[in-house]
């Protein structure tokens, strides 16, 4: 029995569990978040007025706000080119962790490993190609691996460390990040659900049930927030690594 | 101790030692990431109080240090469940 307290393997990239075609509960989810991200961009973006209204202030206010807070304060004017990327990011991401609250679906579908990773792999890729694109291979290597003022006594350790920070830890850590937050909210919701419903069934106690169940309601407000706040962090720092390729310190 | 260890069936130790391993593994990760965030969230406070036009900035700042910071906190995380007996 999978109780969804295990690990999932790296298998779990190419083995789509079970279901009608292999389509699981995680695949309905993401297909839900691109509909919806597809819908706010197409249809809001169909018929553009000057005062908006309906769907395209949705678009407008979530192109704006990924504009202002995170293209213009990591990259600058030479990051609006991948606005668009960034904005889908942002809105697929949150729609894909928003399910963990919503009632009867109540399963963010970035707590398995496999989505995240493919994110951060794009990411890895867009970063690595920008910095090579704008420096030069061999320069980019020296300006992301060799800080400057290094003694050089120490250099080949920096060498390595920089390495692995630059081409592993950085992928590696955004898309644990994302995961690890999700699961853990995931978890935490699971818990008190557990423990108020066993509890209620079980042997009531004027203590426990209501305090779980309080604790339930409050972390769920939490995790609207913990949500929305892991598809804006993930965006930015995305953004962040390829506005340190796009400008590299000299 | 070597009649409790005879006592106990094949595996239960394993698997109580498994669990004592991972919340020592996620305990022992979340302690510095703890202290890391209280120095990044009350550093950032302190700045938008001396200077409150400038909370924009600082706010999202802040939010990128926390999340460096709290990646270290999310590997421990990760990790104690990767941790079998």
């Amino acid at each position: 029995m999978t109780l969804g307290l295990e690990f999932p393997p790296i298998s779990h990239l190419i083995v789509w569990g079970t279901g009608p075609g292999g389509v699981n509960k995680v695949a309905v989810i993401y297909m839900f978040a691109a509909f919806m991200t597809l819908l706010i961009f197409v249809v809001g973006g169909a018929k553009q007025k000057l005062v908006p209204s309906g769907l395209q202030n949705i678009a407008e206010v979530g192109v704006d706000f990924v504009r202002n807070q995170v293209v213009m304060q990591t990259m600058g004017v030479d990051g609006l080119r991948f606005l668009p990327y960034l904005t889908c990011l942002f809105f697929f991401i949150f729609f894909s962790n928003i399910t963990e609250v919503i009632p009867f679906v109540q399963f963010p579908a970035n707590s398995r490993m496999a989505m995240p990773m493919v994110f951060a792999l794009i990411t890895w890729v867009l970063y690595n190609a920008v910095g090579v694109v704008k420096q030069g291979p061999i320069h980019y290597l020296k300006n992301s691996t060799v800080p400057p003022g290094v003694p050089k006594a120490i250099l080949p350790l920096v060498f390595i460390i920089e390495i692995v920070s630059h081409f592993l830890v950085k992928p590696f850590s955004l898309a644990v990040r994302l995961f690890a937050n999700m699961l853990a909210g995931h978890l935490i919701l699971v818990t008190f659900g557990v423990i108020c419903a066993s509890t209620w069934a079980l042997a009531p106690s004027i203590v426990i049930t209501p305090f779980s169940f309080l604790m339930l309601v409050a972390m769920t407000g939490f995790e609207v927030l913990v949500g929305f706040l892991q598809a804006f962090i993930f965006t930015i720092l995305t953004a962040v690594y390829i506005g340190s390729t796009l400008h590299p310190e000299h | 101790m070597l009649r409790f260890l005879a006592e106990t069936g094949a595996g239960e130790l394993e698997a109580g030692l498994t669990a004592v391993g991972r919340g020592i593994v996620y305990g022992g990760a979340a302690i510095g990431p703890g202290i890391g965030i209280g120095l990044v969230v009350g550093n950032a406070i302190e700045a938008m109080a001396r200077q409150p036009e400038s909370a924009g900035t600082v706010r999202t700042t802040m939010f990128l240090g926390i999340a460096f910071t709290e990646a270290l906190a999310l590997f421990g995380f990760v990790l104690s469940f990767i941790v079998t007996g």
